[in-house]
């Protein structure tokens, strides 16, 4: 099955990075603060309706539906887009999709495009393609805009600009926007106003503008996209064309079910009741052309899996990124793929496959499997099940004799006897001595760079049992 | 009722008191305990941390050891989690049917402390006395995993003398998360030291949690620290008595 690339590979394991964040004192600042607002919002909201939980498990069965007949929903999906007059196409991989897209731009004579804020486009790299084709895109969303004039990567699924303070958005606004005004301050009506003036010209001059899709209506034809601020509709409506990249999974089977998911998106991921923009199109409107790239990258191969591919599930809410304890200490760096947090650190392994990335490997274990993100995910992917499978498949690509297979071998040989285990439990008296060496070895270290060891007892519970039975 | 202690391999060989304390609570309460002398560890290390298939001769083991008792008692939600939540399906993915059925029937008569105290004995007031000031942090998987909620907060109430502190932010976790501890010994950390600072500010002299993998987390930061709090298991608190 072929696997996939793009922005879903970490340069560097995720300790490593972890590491340079954590020491990151602002970032931490930053991220507490907004994870903190963001969650307490969310569950004020999700508190307020008494069938969450049953919205929860209908997102989850009909997501399940789509996954399982996916075949016949992208064939239905595509004849409706047709019939609407619309052009489908069909992306095997980043690359072919980014081949694409930058052809179409190039056939609508564009000489930039504006894009709606959208993970699949990231995903495959589409801005450097574009780039690198002459074709500058530039990103609407104001916290993609941040990012983008901050010649930085998103952090966050919802929130790109998440690891940024308003002070540092207006140094960015300040050196990056030439028209902007010298004075501007870090109130947050006043850089908005910075990022509308900046953005109108973009919208009054593209010829093509480029979106992802929250939903895709197999029934219908339709696509959704919803945001927040406007900037969005303004993409789909305004330029002549428009071309949408939507990963295959991104599918709905009816009209109906948007009344499940347009309930269970915007109170999990913004913490709103409604989205203030809900944008819907059905192939294209007289007198401009609608172009829609479907994209596998490693999504068919994850559904191979029958452990791993609830992950295809996700709306990309990022409700379990707002949870997570690792997250909020890391941010969204740490993980190197542009999809960050939980659902990235089994979502990103996944699509690029985890024998030959020894580094997106790494991600299933940047979790304590808290199960805060299983709580928090609105079409209940249980993601602790899922890193624990997905260690396991890393573990398996790994060489067969790595010094921590052999001690866990060893452990559990052990420990399937209970005679053998008494007799080394028993050795863990020496386990005192310990204290008095200068320098332990590795995982032993790592414990006690900032945790005191514990002191082995003289005596095992077990033979107190047997010396006492069980009298004091 | 015979009851069968699942005494962990981290009772067993680190904090055998723990093990002690629930014997004398459940012997209290008017409960045989046994103490299966083939009984090891669950499993749940090798599992979480990719090495399932290692585990399967424990789980076997954890079967065979524990046949035959009304009910099975952990003072870990972790382990309860384990058994409850792991070990089926690992045994149904390794092809073995009857393994995968036997595991489940026992994880029917397997239960947390506070869950046994609460919904098999049926009681909240277990006879305790502990003139302390404590904090209780709820550990993940009993808070998630087994949603015990607030059972061993009801325990704790109903001890005398006790003086019981709401931790902030109590329900998030404390950062040990098995061998995560050290293969992300940093974020690990991160997390310790605001736990540490939440448990600091409660003005405890004693943290407590169903669990000893994270109090022996916990615990080691707040000695690290000299910070004067000690980590007490529930267990221990309840079988205090005058």
């Amino acid at each position: 099955m072929p696997t996939g690339a793009g922005h879903i590979s970490t340069p560097k394991k995720f300790p490593e990075l972890a590491e340079a964040a954590l020491a990151d004192t602002q970032l931490r600042r930053n991220l507490a603060r907004a994870t903190s607002t963001i969650r307490a919002k969310r569950a004020g909201v999700v508190a307020e309706l008494p069938d969450w939980q049953q919205l929860r498990a209908a997102g989850a069965a009909i997501k399940d539906d789509v996954l399982a007949n996916l075949d016949s929903y992208l064939v239905q999906l595509e004849a409706k887009v047709t019939e609407r007059g619309g052009t489908v196409h069909w992306a095997p991989d980043a690359q072919a999709a980014n081949e694409i897209v930058v052809e179409l731009a190039r056939q609508a004579g564009a000489r930039e495009v504006v894009k709606v804020k959208s993970m699949a486009t990231q995903e495959i790299g589409l801005n450097e393609a574009l780039a690198a084709a002459g074709i500058p895109a530039w990103e609407t969303d104001l916290a993609e805009l941040i990012v983008q004039l901050g010649h930085d990567r998103p952090s966050h699924i919802l929130v790109p600009a998440i690891h940024r303070n308003r002070s540092e958005i207006r140094e960015i606004f300040l050196r990056e926007m030439p028209e902007v005004d010298p004075a501007l301050t870090d109130q947050p009506a006043a850089l908005a106003e910075a990022a509308r003036r900046h953005l109108r010209r973009k919208f009054l001059q593209a010829e093509v503008a480029i979106s992802g899709a929250n939903f895709a209506i197999a029934e219908t034809g339709t696509l959704a996209v919803v945001e927040s601020e406007g900037n969005g509709r303004m993409c789909l409506t305004l330029p002549r064309t428009l071309i949408t990249v939507m990963g295959i999974e991104k599918l709905l089977p009816t009209w109906r079910d948007l009344e499940v998911f347009l309930q269970l998106l915007p109170r999990s991921s913004t913490g709103e009741r409604m989205n203030p923009y809900t944008s819907m199109w059905t192939g294209a409107t007289e007198g401009q052309r609608f172009h829609l790239v479907l994209l596998d990258n490693g999504r068919t191969a994850t559904l191979a899996d029958p452990a791993g591919r609830s992950a295809l599930r996700c709306i990309r809410c990022s409700a379990c990124l707002n949870v997570c304890p690792v997250y909020e200490r890391t941010g969204g760096h740490a993980y190197g793929s542009i999809y960050p947090g939980p659902i990235g650190a089994v979502l990103s392994p996944q699509l690029t496959g985890l024998g030959g990335n020894r580094a997106n490997a790494s991600l299933p274990f940047a979790s304590s499997l808290c199960g805060a993100c299983f709580q928090a995910c609105p079409v209940a992917i249980d993601i602790p099940s899922m890193l624990v499978h997905l260690r396991a498949r890393a573990v398996a690509a790994e060489p067969s004799h790595s010094p921590e297979r052999v001690a866990m071998a060893a452990l559990a040989w052990t420990m399937a006897d209970a005679g053998r285990w008494r007799r080394v439990l028993r050795l863990g008296r020496f386990g005192r001595l310990l204290r008095r060496l200068p320098a332990l070895p590795g995982p032993l270290a790592a414990w006690t760079a900032s945790r005191e060891l514990p002191v082995p007892p003289r005596e095992t519970f077990r033979d107190w049992w047997q010396r006492s039975g069980g009298d004091e | 009722m015979r009851v069968a202690l699942y005494v962990t391999c981290l009772v067993d060989g680190l904090f055998p008191d723990v093990g002690k304390a629930t014997v004398r609570l459940l012997r209290r309460l008017g409960c045989q305990v046994e103490v299966p002398a083939e009984q090891t560890c669950c499993g749940q290390m090798h599992i979480n941390t990719g090495y399932p298939d290692a585990a399967l001769p424990l789980i076997r083991n954890e079967v065979a050891a524990f046949a035959g008792y009304d009910a099975v008692v952990l003072p870990s939600g972790s382990c309860t989690g384990s058994v409850r939540h792991q070990h089926a399906e690992l045994a149904a993915n390794a092809g073995d049917q009857a393994l995968a059925e036997a595991v489940r029937e026992l994880a029917g008569r397997t239960y947390e402390l506070s869950e046994f105290l609460v919904d098999v004995l049926g009681t909240t007031d277990v006879g305790a006395y502990y003139p302390h000031r404590v904090t209780y942090h709820p550990t993940c998987h009993s808070l998630r995993l087994l949603g015990v909620g607030d059972r061993p907060v009801r325990l704790l109430r109903e001890v005398t003398g006790i003086e019981l502190v709401e931790l902030p932010q109590a329900d998030s976790c404390c950062g040990f998360g098995g061998t995560f501890a050290v293969k992300n010994g940093a974020v690990s950390t991160a997390m310790l030291a605001d736990k540490m600072r939440a448990v600091l500010d409660t003005g405890a002299e004693v943290c407590s949690a169903g669990d000893s993998s994270c109090l022996m987390h916990i615990g080691g930061g707040l000695g690290r620290l000299r910070s004067g709090v000690r980590t007490v298991h529930l267990a221990q608190i309840l079988a205090s008595a005058r």
